[in-house]
This record gives C-alpha cells, sequence and structure tokens, in this order.
C-alpha cells in the first residue's frame, strides 16, 4: 500500500471529532507543526491530546487550543501557556496531567503489545488514587495502561516511502514512541527519500508503525528557551 | 547565607567521579557550572540526551537540541541520543546515580512536594515524579524558607506529593541537613549562620548531635 502522501491536507484528510491523537515533541522540540497546522485549518473538534506538553500560546498545540479545539489534554507538563491555564480553569478543557516517564512507557508498551506497565511512579500521591498497586522486592509499583491513539502524529528528520524513520538529537523524545501507538501513525519529515537510501542500520522506527509519511514544509522550528553563553 | 550560585557550589561536591547525573531545573542546573576539573560527570537530560555540554555560543542554537528545561544547549563528545521512554527506563533502572531537583517542600521522613498548588499552579510533574520514585541518591537543593519566611522543611507535606520517603539530603541557604530515620540531621551551616537559626526555621523534627561544622565552597 502507498504510504506517501503530498501534503499534511490529504494525509489527514479522515481525521474526525472527538479522534484521540498523539502529538511527538518535547516543548517545541520535535512537534509536527505541519499535521497541527492542518487540524487547525480542518478545524477538527473535540480532539483529545497526548502529548507531553501543550506548546505555548501560539505556536505547537497552543494553536489548537487557540481554536478550541481540543476537548481533554493528557500531558506530564503544561506550563508556559496562559490560554491553556485560562480554558482549564474556566472548565472548558478538561486535563489529566501524568508522570513524563508513565507517558512515554504507556505509548511504548502499546507498542511492544503489553496492554500494561507497573511503574513506581506516583507512588503515595494523587497520581496513585483509584489505581492497582502490587509490591515487588518490597517495592510498591503502580498498574499504568497501554495508551492507544486513533491518530499518532509524528515529526521525523529522515523518512523513506517505506516509511522508515530517522529522528534529529533530542527531538526524538516522544516521537518514537507514539509512532508506534497509533491505529493510523502520520509522520511528516523534512527529508523524504526513495527506499534504500536510508541506512538500515541508522533507523530508529521501522515503516511496519508508520502508515503514512509526507514531506514536511516551512518548518519554523521555533526555540522556546533560547539559551546562550557569551564568547569569552 | 548562600545564594543560589554558592548553593550550586556547595552541591558539586556531592558529585563523585564517574557519576551519571540528572539536575533539574533552577538551582540543580547550576551545579554544571562548578563541576570540579579533576573528575568526569555525565549529565542525562530526561527528553533523551546523555553527555549534555553548556550552552551554545550564540548563533550556534540548534532548535533540536535541547535540555529538559527547554534551552537550547551542546553535547560533549561520546554523547548519545534516545527516546524518552528508554530515558526514564534507564532512570527506573537506578543507572543514573544522583539526582538532584528543587522543592517546595520537604518533610523529615523524605517526602518531596514540587509540582502543584491547588487552585494556583497548574503545570504538572513534569519527570519528577519518575526521577524520585526510582533515583538512587536524590539531593534536594532549595531555599529554607518560603518567600513568606516560613519554614519548608517539615512534619509532613502540605502540598500535594511527588514522592515518599525519597529524598536523601538537603542543600538550602542556611544548611545541609541528611534525612534520617529520626528526622533532619544538621550537618553543616552555611557561613555566618548560626545552629541556632537553622532550629527556629526548621519545623520538622531536627537533630543536632555534634559540633556542626561551617560549609566549605
Amino acid at each position: 500500500m502507498e504510504k506517501v502522501y503530498a501534503n499534511a491536507a490529504e494525509a489527514l484528510n479522515d481525521v474526525f471529532d472527538g479522534a484521540t491523537a498523539m502529538f511527538g515533541g518535547f516543548g517545541l522540540c520535535g512537534i509536527p507543526e505541519n499535521c497541527i497546522a492542518a487540524l487547525v485549518q480542518k478545524g477538527t473538534k473535540n480532539l483529545i491530546c497526548i502529548a507531553n506538553n501543550a506548546g505555548v500560546d501560539d505556536f505547537g498545540i497552543g494553536l489548537l487550543l487557540q481554536r478550541k479545539l481540543v476537548r481533554k489534554m493528557i500531558s506530564s507538563y503544561v506550563g508556559e501557556n496562559a490560554e491553556f491555564e485560562r480554558q482549564l480553569l474556566s472548565g472548558e478543557l478538561e486535563v489529566e496531567l501524568i508522570p513524563q516517564g508513565t507517558l512515554a512507557t504507556r505509548c511504548m508498551a502499546a507498542g511492544y503489545g503489553m496492554p500494561a506497565i507497573f511503574t513506581p511512579a506516583g507512588v503515595g500521591t494523587e497520581v496513585a488514587i483509584g489505581k492497582e498497586v502490587r509490591t515487588f522486592n518490597n517495592k510498591e509499583y503502580l498498574l499504568e495502561y497501554a495508551f492507544e491513539a486513533d491518530f499518532a502524529f509524528i515529526k521525523a528528520w529522515k523518512g523513506d516511502t517505506e516509511g522508515n524513520l530517522i529522528f534529529k538529537e533530542t527531538a526524538r523524545n516522544f516521537n518514537p514512541l507514539m509512532a508506534m501507538a497509533g491505529k493510523i501513525t502520520i509522520a511528516e519529515v523534512e527529508e523524504l527519500v526513495p527506499a534504500g537510501e536510508l541506512d538500515p542500520n541508522q533507523v530508529h522506527t521501522p515503516g511496519i508503525y508508520v502508515h503514512r509519511i509526507f514531506k514536511g514544509i516551512n518548518y519554523e522550528k521555533r526555540i522556546e528557551q533560547r539559551t546562550v553563553r557569551k564568547l569569552s | 547565607m548562600l545564594d543560589k550560585n554558592q548553593i550550586a557550589q556547595r552541591l558539586a561536591k556531592e558529585l563523585k567521579d564517574g557519576y551519571y547525573v540528572n539536575l533539574g531545573i533552577g538551582i540543580p542546573t547550576l551545579v554544571a557550572n562548578y563541576i570540579p576539573e579533576n573528575i568526569k560527570v555525565v549529565l542525562q537530560s530526561e527528553n533523551g540526551l546523555l553527555g549534555m555540554g553548556p550552552f551554545p555560543f550564540e548563533g550556534q542554537e540548534d532548535p533540536d537540541l535541547i535540555n529538559a528545561g527547554k534551552q537550547t544547549i551542546t553535547t560533549v563528545p561520546g554523547s548519545s541520543f534516545f527516546d524518552s521512554a528508554m530515558s526514564f527506563g534507564m532512570i527506573r533502572a537506578g543507572k543514573v546515580d544522583l539526582t538532584i531537583l528543587g522543592a517546595m517542600e520537604v518533610s523529615d521522613t523524605g517526602d518531596i512536594a514540587n509540582w502543584k498548588i491547588p487552585g494556583k499552579m497548574v503545570k504538572g510533574m513534569g519527570g519528577a515524579m519518575d526521577l524520585v520514585a526510582s533515583a538512587k541518591n536524590i539531593i534536594v537543593a532549595m531555599m529554607h524558607t518560603n518567600p513568606k519566611g516560613e519554614s519548608k522543611l517539615l512534619p509532613h507535606c502540605v502540598l500535594p506529593l511527588t514522592g515518599i520517603g525519597c529524598v536523601k539530603k538537603i542543600v538550602t541557604d542556611l544548611a545541609v541537613l541528611d534525612i534520617t530515620p529520626a528526622g533532619f540531621r544538621l550537618m553543616e551551616r552555611a557561613p555566618g549562620v548560626s545552629v541556632e537559626e537553622i532550629i527556629a526555621k526548621t519545623a520538622g523534627r531536627l537533630i543536632v548531635d555534634h559540633e556542626i561544622p561551617e560549609m566549605q565552597l
């Protein structure tokens, strides 16, 4: 089956209102900019978004929040976004905060075909409320279920026509994990090459996890905290 | 009384040659500026990097290369990138030797609260709950009191917990304290700070059972 799509609008044509959607990225690093822009354009409503962060007011997932397209946000850290905070406090937006490692590993579990994981993160805190606790080697662990999403939106550095992906630096973050957890995984890449051009030794995400791929355009790659040292 | 940089300087003395270290946001980040030259430590950034280097020079910022505080950074020779599941995997598996993080409150049994102020701050725990639940050695870096002058070293945390019974040591602007089964044990005092002042500003159980030396920076 042909995996290559011309652009984000085509790749996302069947995303539906109320869909559960994962977004790769950490902060604004490695986020699927083209997919987010296409969702804004489409105006898909009531999204349940699973993403480590909620972007900033005018970029990343913040753009979806601005248009009030998000019903629920499942994240580990949502600072730096005033509109998010406003919608949350006014009750327009539902939010579930979960530990970052738990979030990552729940995505991974889905891709590895495991229904749940045990993690010590959150034991004894409000995160543990209502969850099964098991003791292994005298330490308590919470049972956390695997995450699956209707769609996973992924940003990679390079990809090929088979859907194989290579990520760059810390833009890898949640991308390979969410790629494994999407019922339909859509990858946007900076560079799209014919099968055979990527070194199979270097592939991070095998194409079996990727259903659609397209070459992204106009990457802004906004930096959230530009921090530099002076030439001394 | 120490300033933030001096707290970081004191914390750097906890580093040992060969350590893999995770530094949290705030004062802990400053520890990287004081790593002794005769030892080698590898900094882990939980978004997916081992071998974090200093901030880039102006004009060399790379948007694909950031730390867990979302700051632009660099790598050192021998660094590696990985996904967030592996990053927390190595933390959970106890491969990271030392975690230094900030806190709003610490209890005298080693509980920590640093992620939420009900009704005021909704930012989330990020990786803090994973780190405190798994790290072998956890040191908290914080001010001894809050801006209102109230102790942050308490009998029980009032704010929602990040983790329980996990903090091993605290370095504040006033003191270095170990956490023992009997409560906070005063180990060092900041230059010019009296034991009486530390007692007055520590709300939890505090043990002073020996001559308390002044910190060496």
